[in-house]
């Protein structure tokens, strides 16, 4: 193996264990927010820790273009994602756990709702 | 090359907790996380695969995957703030 294959193979376990216990606190947290917050952070550098470990074993131009590529449309991507899910939760009227502290979202959240039944 | 096993195995465990949230999720948003984490998982699966099976054209579907998830993303957390399509 060459030293660009280790480097390459080593950028990409990591990924991969990043990626794991991302979806670990998935499933182990208590709501929706904590899972969202969790699984979003460590599964975009996990995918994107993946993603540079396959430009750099693969060494092909091409290949390494197009894998940059990928990882800003998942660095811009997942977190808008992100955002609009916890909005969309948020206003569908999902609680917090009760031992969460803060709630900065609840006087805008209650403004959007009577100017959406004001529209109606 | 064992560890490739592991590497993917890893990666076949989160998909399979990112399951596991699909099925057993207590309200919808919960399965709607879930299905942008698993799009996201999958990108990077798949880019596994273009490094060990040796076939450029993977990356492509890896872009192709990411933008699709995002779309599909938006238009599920659309669809649980109550609001349609084309507001």
């Amino acid at each position: 193996m060459s030293s660009n294959m280790i480097v390459g193979y080593i950028f990409i376990t990591i990924g991969a264990i990043f990626d794991f216990f991302g979806c670990m606190g998935l499933v182990r947290l208590p709501d929706v927010y904590n899972r969202l917050q969790a699984a979003t952070k460590c599964v975009t550098l996990g995918t994107i820790f993946i993603l540079a470990g396959t430009a750099i074993v693969t060494a092909d131009p091409a290949i390494s273009i197009k894998a940059g590529l990928c990882a800003v449309f998942v660095l811009i991507t997942s977190p808008t994602g992100a955002h609009a899910l916890a909005r969309g939760a948020y206003l569908s009227g999902v609680k917090l756990w009760e031992r969460s502290v803060v709630d900065k979202f609840k006087e805008r959240a209650e403004e959007i709702k009577s100017q959406r039944g004001e529209a109606k | 090359m064992t560890f490739i096993y592991f590497i993917a195995g890893l990666l076949a465990a989160s998909c399979f907790m990112c399951l596991y949230r699909i099925g057993h999720g207590p309200t919808a948003p919960d399965r709607s996380v879930a299905i942008d984490i698993f799009g996201t998982v999958v990108v990077g699966f798949v880019c596994l695969s273009a490094v060990v099976l040796r076939r450029d054209f993977y990356i492509n579907l890896a872009i192709a995957w990411s933008l699709v998830s995002f779309i599909g993303t938006l238009a599920l957390s659309k669809h649980l703030e109550g609001r349609r399509f084309d507001e």
